[in-house]
């Protein structure tokens, strides 16, 4: 017994030794949000599997793939920026990469490489975080709307962003638990621009947000599903993809419906090689891939979020699996998509606003 | 009195056992809310073992623990044998504070410290990926090797200093009357040690999250990044399984414990004579 231990231990040791060194073949490290892939759970398309055999089908060379998850733009732009890890591909959102393009942590993508990009809806180039569509593949987007249980709330009053502040509705209001969101709903409220750094302005939601904190059940991020879920709470405000997250595990006695307030957020989320990229052609093929059919199908059915590429929301089998009634919501037919959201998107902030933005927040937080 | 102590007892065991039966019952449901139990299934058990990413994550995390384990106590040992036998007071005091601050500074701390000393080191060989499984590993180790002097430094100052004396009287070179004396007569402190070392580097979150590099992410480190949607239940399962692995080496250690069978031989040699 007392040697069996030494010997398990040093033979776990050496198995990281060889893992560690070993391999032929190119290595591809991609970077994404946790749960932002179809990774063959629940009989889904292993995203990260068929790459790799089909990689080795049409180049006949093996490739790895490593893939790391993150979980907000701010993790991975601390990881990159400190010069930590290289990555060759990451998926982060619109202001991270309009930031990021800033401080020239982008490589600029070389289009020969990526074919499937003409896939892209014409809607979805040219947005203000990448105006001359040089570092940047859109992967999926999404519009905030208000989640609402028919049970509870009255179907006259389920419209614009009122009903976030509608005294009926005490103590069954869920809000976002981050400034920037909070802040954006009082703002798009008001008629005020998100991106404003007049103080006067952001006073003004201020005190909006003030109003609204009495009738708050709580300020929530990823625990609005089970609250949601359970009819805890009647009125919650996320994403549409998430929504339907919620719709399939609601309690019996819960029944959400969801709509957009006008104006509302938009948010992009965008496939980009960072200047630590080390495989960088490789990384093309892997963008190229994803935005073929399988893969781009297979990842905006188990995401949930809307994709801007063409042959997935004009693909018919997709569009039988998700149901009229999700297309409608997933897929609202906004017009003018890259005007409004160039207009109510969220933009970096300068330092001096985000502090006040900040200060604020402090007073507006429920403890 | 008697009343008021067994509602304080069961009180504290419901604090500290409702939210693991509730992981519990809910790893077996069947759909994903936590709010709503639609049924029994095992499908999320199976999930979990299809689920690749995570398996690989719970590897990468039993190998860092283990090899944390190993090394830190290694070295710990040595470094606890060091210290007793320093001469000068103050020396032994200023060497005790120095081992103690990795386990009283704040883990953020450790964390970003050691990651930006990483990234100067990779700076200076010129790697691109500065952080690895390595930089876990020294990471892990720096944190874990307070705990384990801790626990065999005390062992040491009970150790009669005439017992090693006597086995090389008797002829043991210094080598063999420390691994033949001195290590079995502070093994429980070792033990103790190891298994301190094991679980903190087994739920190290913080620093693993800084030092994490491309490829190598552990457990702690996965589910976090979860949040974008809820955690999927599989996670549930991975946890149930977790505490009853944990429960049942817990068991088997009391069960097989020096102390405890000297205990029950001891029992039953009395009611033998009874």
């Amino acid at each position: 017994m007392k040697k069996i231990i030494p010997a398990i231990l040093m033979a776990m040791l050496l198995a990281v030794l060889l893992a560690s060194c070993g391999g032929s073949g190119k290595t591809l490290n991609v970077y994404n949000w946790g749960e932002y892939i179809s990774d063959g759970s629940e009989d889904s398309y292993d995203t990260i599997k068929e790459f790799e055999a089909w990689y080795e089908e049409t180049y006949g060379e093996k490739v790895h793939v490593n893939y790391d998850t993150f979980q907000s733009n701010e993790d991975m732009y601390a990881k990159l920026s400190a010069g930590a890890v290289s990555y060759d591909i990451i998926i982060p959102s619109d202001y991270m990469i309009a930031r990021m393009a800033a401080e020239n942590m982008l490589l600029p993508l070389d289009f020969k490489n990526i074919p499937n990009y003409s896939n892209i809806d014409q809607s979805f180039k040219g947005l203000y975080y990448d105006p001359d569509n040089k570092y940047s593949v859109p992967y999926t987007y999404g519009v905030v709307g208000i989640i609402w249980n028919a049970n509870e709330v009255d179907e006259a009053d389920a419209h614009g962003w009122d009903l976030l502040w509608n005294p009926k509705y005490k103590g069954k209001i869920v809000s976002f638990n981050n400034p920037r969101d909070a802040f954006g709903t009082a703002q798009y409220r008001l008629g005020l621009d998100v991106n404003s750094t007049d103080k006067t302005q952001w006073d003004r939601a201020y005190n909006e947000l003030m109003a609204q904190r009495p009738l708050l059940y709580g300020q929530v991020m990823d625990e609005i599903y089970n609250i949601m879920e359970s009819g805890e709470a009647s009125v919650g405000i996320y994403y549409a993809g998430d929504y339907f997250t919620m719709l399939d595990d609601q309690a019996e006695k819960v029944d959400l419906q969801f709509y957009y307030p006008d104006p509302t957020n938009f948010y992009v989320d965008a496939m980009c090689i960072p200047s630590c990229c080390q495989e960088k052609e490789l990384a093309e093929i892997f963008i190229n891939f994803m935005l073929s059919r399988d893969a781009a199908v297979a990842n905006a059915e188990y995401t949930y979020y809307a994709s801007p590429n063409k042959i997935v929301y004009t693909d018919p089998e997709y569009l039988e699996d998700l149901g009229e009634e999700t297309v409608a919501i997933l897929y609202p037919g906004i017009e003018n998509f890259s005007e409004q959201y160039n207009k109510l998107a969220f933009r970096n902030l300068p330092q001096e606003t985000l502090d006040y933005m900040n200060s604020l927040w402090e007073n507006v937080k429920l403890k | 009195m008697k009343i008021a102590s067994k509602v304080y007892t069961a009180l504290v065991f419901i604090f500290l056992f409702a939210p693991i039966v509730i992981l519990l019952v809910f790893s077996f449901n069947e759909g994903r809310s936590l709010a709503v139990f639609s049924g029994f299934s095992l499908k999320w058990y199976r999930e979990l073992f299809r689920d690749e990413a995570t398996l690989t994550s719970v590897r990468n995390t039993l190998l860092l623990a283990v090899s944390a384990m190993v090394i830190s106590t290694v070295i710990g040992v040595a470094a606890s044998v060091g210290i007793e036998r320093l001469r000068a007071k103050w020396l032994k005091t200023a060497i005790n504070t120095v081992t103690d601050i990795p386990m009283t500074n704040p883990d953020i701390i450790t964390g970003i410290s050691l990651m930006l000393m990483f990234v100067f080191a990779g700076r200076l060989f010129g790697l691109a990926n500065s952080l690895s499984f390595w930089t876990m590993l020294v990471a892990h180790v720096t944190f874990c090797l307070p705990y384990v002097i801790l626990q065999v430094l005390p062992k040491l100052r009970q150790l009669d200093p005439a017992l090693p004396e006597a086995a090389m009287d008797l002829g043991c070179t210094p080598w063999e009357a420390f691994f033949k004396v001195t290590i079995p007569e502070i093994m429980p402190g070792i033990v103790t040690g190891a298994i301190m070392a094991f679980t903190m580097s087994l739920d190290d979150f913080v620093i693993s999250y800084f030092t994490s590099g491309a490829g190598f992410q552990t457990l702690p480190i996965r589910i976090y990044n979860m949040t974008k949607k809820t955690v999927t239940p599989k996670m549930y399962a991975l946890a149930t399984i977790i505490f009853f692995v944990i429960l049942a080496l817990l068991l088997i250690s009391n069960l097989t414990d020096d102390d405890a069978m000297a205990k029950r031989r001891e029992k039953k040699r009395l009611k033998g004579k009874s």
